[in-house]
């Protein structure tokens, strides 16, 4: 009860900014650690929870944003089934891929997650439709009511995006299903001799993960205006998905959320006042030292503190 | 457009010498993770790193492929120096060589890559040599002399490392570290001293690589992610840790992405490296000469 | 009570405000853009950009624009299209600019088409091709001296015709904004010329080797190449083209290669150049009124900080930017968007480029695009460029300076 009390607070204090502040590069910022929520809890569904490390987040981010796109340039379908469509297609890359790499063992499933993201940029590449390496312009319909400006709406969407991710995390975390991927993650071997159908589980997870990602990706290019292959399906989406978590904890679905809001947020300090590039290093840099010295994450951190209880 | 055997022909002709190429660059990685089982995603960021370093250097009027060479120790220091620190943070505590691992080399390599933008800016780097510019005519081919330079150190390079792992003491030590650890441990050798050896060696080779790298063609500091594709997919072609492997692999990446160019053009050629990656993932995972 | 002292402070303030002449009440009027400074494009937004920030104090020694002091605002951009959008918004709601100015170039200005358009703003375009011709903007008015395809590859086609007897003909384009507007215009003129397509090829713009793509087109034995690149391709082609040669029988080669107007680029690849017939704004010799005055100031200025020595191409268009923006604002008194832009479509402005008037779609009515070619231009030589005789300008006519030679590799020799 007291989780859904949060969401509903969280939701509704999105919605209130949006009536409230004026400036629109709040919400043109806001919409970004957002969308980094949701990509970093769909990372740990599959990272965290079974330990499988996966590079691949910009496919299915990518696929989500080009899904909306396309279908947006074709039919100028309304953003809500961009956005289903988008988690349909991605969820759809994720079954197909989970199937054909989860069978391999660590490292090669990380290079097997770079592959897929190559040969989906590839594909978009070469198609001519969707802009190829050109890019496609595209212009906005008007916001749905009641909102006044498109970008407000798209922060507004995003925020409940995130709260719905963060609620399928905290399902799958707390059933048997959660029970299971940790099994994985702690021993392989040891769940598949007690019985645990990991590889059917492990596809699962990837699917979850995947149709979450694609649908971090479907507002994007509303968002910008303008979709083109290179910086869609940029490993730096890989990168912020996989030190969010990290940074914040993997174990538990506020993990994520606490790495993405820190990191995000820190990251569109930097880029508006210091620069892009040291934004990137500051990220890299956070990556190495919570990898080295804190691998379970801020969370992981406050366990360590002796509490005191009265 | 119509299929010509000419050009077939020196598309192959190209193939051979960049695939080459290819496995020189890779022939670090076939140490560091087929030998060692480190997840050294940063290999290329090094390679890079080395191409930079050699372009600073060769500013001084040091001819490139030497401008490597000569840093080479600096470049085995430097490799010495990470894995110290990747043993004692990762592999001592027993951690599996898995998530974080990966997740560390991968910071590195970002950490590399931004550092590269920060102190030389997003731009293309090229050097000069006698033989950039000029080609050598066989019959109808025209080749240019850089890709037979870099070829020529290319087979070098591998030659040399192959005799040093099969002839010399440390060599096979390191081999034998790879095969098996524990009964190295029981003849009194120290299996970390010769892995920290070893992973020197290959940043060494990434040095050099990388002044074969800037001689191809021009760099800049995002090229490591288009080598990220072609490393691995050599190494895992050839079958973990095997040197003579990595050269039939570069050879075999080499060819097909130089029809693949030919016949299909410039926009599909990225994704060769990783779809050859993942068949021989899915068809024959240890590869052609694996262990 | 209010003292002696505080009254003769306040009051002095006032007079003091006043008489510097910068208005109290609104503070400076902002001018902000995004520029190329490093990347494919950065050598020649780095020209670019000194031209505006002369503009800037040329303004400001005038008095500024309606009295106010002007404010300049740049970013880079570094040729990156998925950099843009965010800086212009980072500019029209952070730093909260009065009047915009576009990227240098088409690829990092297309993506901010559409978010210009849906906020009704006005934009100063730099050097773009065809960028508004999918949104339609109508508050869109370009510094460039081309319009449509037509405009631009007229000089090329006609200096083929003139060579006689070219049949068939080649594309290389980058699969980017500016080199596909231009291919497929250029493709429609080809076939309406009757040329045949014994080759094309689009390529992504990260490739760097071409040894590949101009083997394949020796192969197809094409009269014309027809080539549209941008700097860092550019200069790869030309390379490869020197390492692998694209044939005896091709009569003509270039067209629409950016970057070969950019001085470090000229001066890095020399005698290569010999040849290649290419488009330009502007080569020394031709006459526009108070052009060589600017180049003179820009040339001290550039030499002191270490840019394009020259400046041919880019800095007299952008400073016709700030000129263009300057009669505007006086004629209208305004900084209002619309009505600049409803001036901007009736009016005609005199530039130190020439005179300007905009059609519908906000390019020149008048296009004046220099097609030339590189004659005995030697190696590590910037000097040379000065002399008009290194680039003989083949069209339009009344810029014409001698006639094309060819074929394309006896010229080189």
């Amino acid at each position: 009860m007291k989780f859904w009390i949060s969401c509903a607070i969280a939701l509704g204090g999105a919605i209130a900014l949006a009536a409230i502040l004026k400036n629109e590069y709040f919400f043109f910022a806001g919409y970004t650690v957002l969308m980094f929520i949701v990509l970093a809890t769909a990372w740990n569904i599959l990272g965290g929870y079974a330990g499988y490390v996966n590079f691949g987040t910009p496919a299915f981010f990518g696929l989500g944003a080009y899904t909306a796109a396309v279908l947006f340039k074709a039919f100028e379908l309304p953003l809500a089934l961009q956005i289903v469509a988008a988690a349909t297609m991605s969820g759809l890359l994720g079954l197909g891929a989970g199937l054909l790499t989860l069978r391999l063992r660590g490292i090669f499933f990380a290079i097997a997650t770079i592959a897929l993201v190559v040969i989906m940029e590839t594909l978009f590449i070469n198609w001519r439709y969707a802009g190829g390496a050109t890019g496609l312009q595209l212009l906005r319909p008007p916001p749905t009511a009641p909102f006044e400006s498109y970008i407000k709406m798209l922060f507004v969407v995003m925020a409940a995006l995130a709260v719905i991710a963060v609620a399928i995390a905290r399902y799958i975390e707390t059933s048997w299903l959660g029970r299971g991927l940790r099994a994985i993650r702690d021993s392989e071997e040891a769940a598949e001799a007690s019985g645990v159908p990991t590889l059917k589980l492990k596809v699962f997870a990837c699917t979850v993960s995947g149709a979450l990602m694609g649908v971090a990706g479907a507002p994007m290019p509303m968002y910008l205006s303008f979709i083109e292959p290179a910086s869609t399906f940029n490993l730096n989406y890989a990168i912020g998905a996989l030190a969010s978590p990290m940074i914040g904890g993997t174990a538990h679905y506020i993990g994520p959320v606490l790495g993405a809001i820190l990191l995000a947020s820190f990251q569109q300090i930097v880029t508006v006042t210091i620069s892009n590039e040291v934004n990137v290093l500051v990220v890299g840099v956070m990556l190495v030292v919570f990898v080295v010295a804190a691998p379970d994450g801020i969370l992981g951190l406050l366990k360590k503190i002796p509490w005191k209880r009265s | 457009m119509e299929f010509s055997f000419d050009l077939l022909l020196e598309a192959v002709v190209f193939g051979v010498l960049l695939g080459c190429f290819y496995a020189a660059v890779s022939i670090g990685l076939s140490v560091s993770f087929g030998l060692l089982d480190v997840p050294h995603v940063a290999h290329p960021a090094l390679i890079v790193f080395g191409s930079y370093c050699t372009w600073f250097v060769a500013r001084y009027g040091l001819d490139p492929i030497l401008a490597g060479v000569v840093l080479m120790p600096l470049f085995f220091l430097l490799g010495v120096a990470i894995y110290r620190f990747y043993y004692e943070t990762f592999e001592k505590r027993g951690t599996e060589a898995g998530v974080r691992g990966i997740a560390f080399f991968f910071g590195v390599a970002l950490i590399i890559e931004v550092g590269l933008i920060l102190i030389f800016g997003v731009d293309q780097r090229t050097v000069e040599a006698a033989y950039i510019g000029k080609s050598l005519e066989l019959g109808d081919m025209r080749i240019p002399l850089r890709f037979l330079v870099a070829f020529g150190v290319a087979v070098v390079l591998m030659a040399g490392l192959t005799l040093y792992l099969a002839k010399t003491f440390t060599g096979r030590a390191i081999k034998a570290v790879a095969q098996d650890e524990p009964a190295l441990r029981l003849m009194g050798a120290d299996p970390v001293r010769i892995k920290q050896w070893a992973f020197g060696i290959a940043t060494a080779t990434a040095s050099l690589a990388g002044a074969l790298l800037i001689v191809i063609g021009p760099v800049d500091p995002g090229l490591d992610r288009t080598y990220i594709g072609r490393t691995f997919s050599v190494v895992v072609l050839a079958g973990l840790g095997s040197m003579t492997g990595t050269l039939a692999a570069g050879l075999i990446l080499g060819i097909t992405e130089s029809i693949v160019l030919m016949q299909f053009g410039a926009s599909w050629a990225p994704a060769v490296a990783f779809g050859l990656l993942l068949l021989v993932l899915g068809v024959r995972p240890q590869g052609l000469f694996g262990r | 009570m209010i003292s002696r002292r505080t009254m003769l402070a306040v009051a002095s303030s006032i007079t003091l405000a006043v008489f510097s002449g910068i208005s109290l009440a609104q503070g400076p009027v902002k001018v902000g853009m995004s520029m190329p400074q490093t990347g494919s494009l950065g050598a020649g937004g780095k020209a670019a950009l000194l031209a505006l920030q002369i503009w800037v104090e040329d303004v400001n020694k005038r008095g500024g624009l309606l009295g106010r002091k002007v404010d300049f605002i740049v970013y880079d951009d570094q040729t990156n299209p998925a950099l843009t959008p965010s800086i212009y918004t980072k500019l029209l709601d952070v730093d909260k600019v009065d009047l915009l100015i576009a990227p240098y170039g088409t690829v990092p200005t297309a993506p901010i088409m559409p978010l210009v358009k849906q906020r009704g703003l006005l934009l100063m375009g730099n050097f773009s091709f065809q960028a508004n011709r999918a949104v339609r903007h109508d508050m869109w008015f370009n510094n460039a001296p081309w319009n449509d395809a037509r405009s631009w590859s007229q000089g090329f086609f006609e200096a083929a015709e003139k060579l006689g007897g070219a049949k068939t003909i080649a594309f290389l384009a980058a699969d980017q904004e500016f080199a596909q507007n231009l291919a497929n215009g250029a493709k429609q003129i080809a076939k309406s010329k009757d040329l045949k397509t014994v080759y094309e090829q689009n390529y992504p713009p990260a490739t760097v080797d071409f040894s590949s793509m101009i083997r394949a087109v020796r192969a197809a034995k094409p009269d014309i190449v027809y080539v549209m690149s941008y700097p860092n391709d550019s200069v790869a082609i030309i390379r490869a083209v020197n390492e692998i040669g694209v044939g005896s029988q091709v009569k003509l080669f270039g067209g629409g290669m950016v970057g070969l107007q950019f001085t470090p680029i000229m001066e890095s690849l020399g005698h290569l150049l010999n040849g290649i017939v290419n488009y330009n704004s502007y080569v020394p010799g031709v006459k526009y009124p108070g052009i060589e005055e600017f180049l003179k100031r820009y040339s001290e200025r550039a030499a002191k900080e270490k840019v394009d020595p020259l400046g041919f191409y880019l800095p007299p268009f952008n400073y016709a930017i700030g000129q263009i923006l300057e009669q505007a604002v006086a004629a209208t008194k305004s900084l209002d968007h619309k009505t600049l832009a409803a001036w901007l479509h009736k009016n005609e402005v005199n530039t130190i480029v020439g005179p300007i008037r905009w059609d519908a779609n906000g390019e020149w009515e008048n296009p004046r695009v220099i097609m030339a070619q590189f004659r005995g231009v030697a190696d590590k030589n910037v000097e040379q460029f000065r002399q008009p005789s290194k680039q003989v300008v083949l069209f339009p006519p009344q810029f014409k300076t001698g006639e094309v030679m060819g074929p394309f590799e006896k010229v080189r020799k």
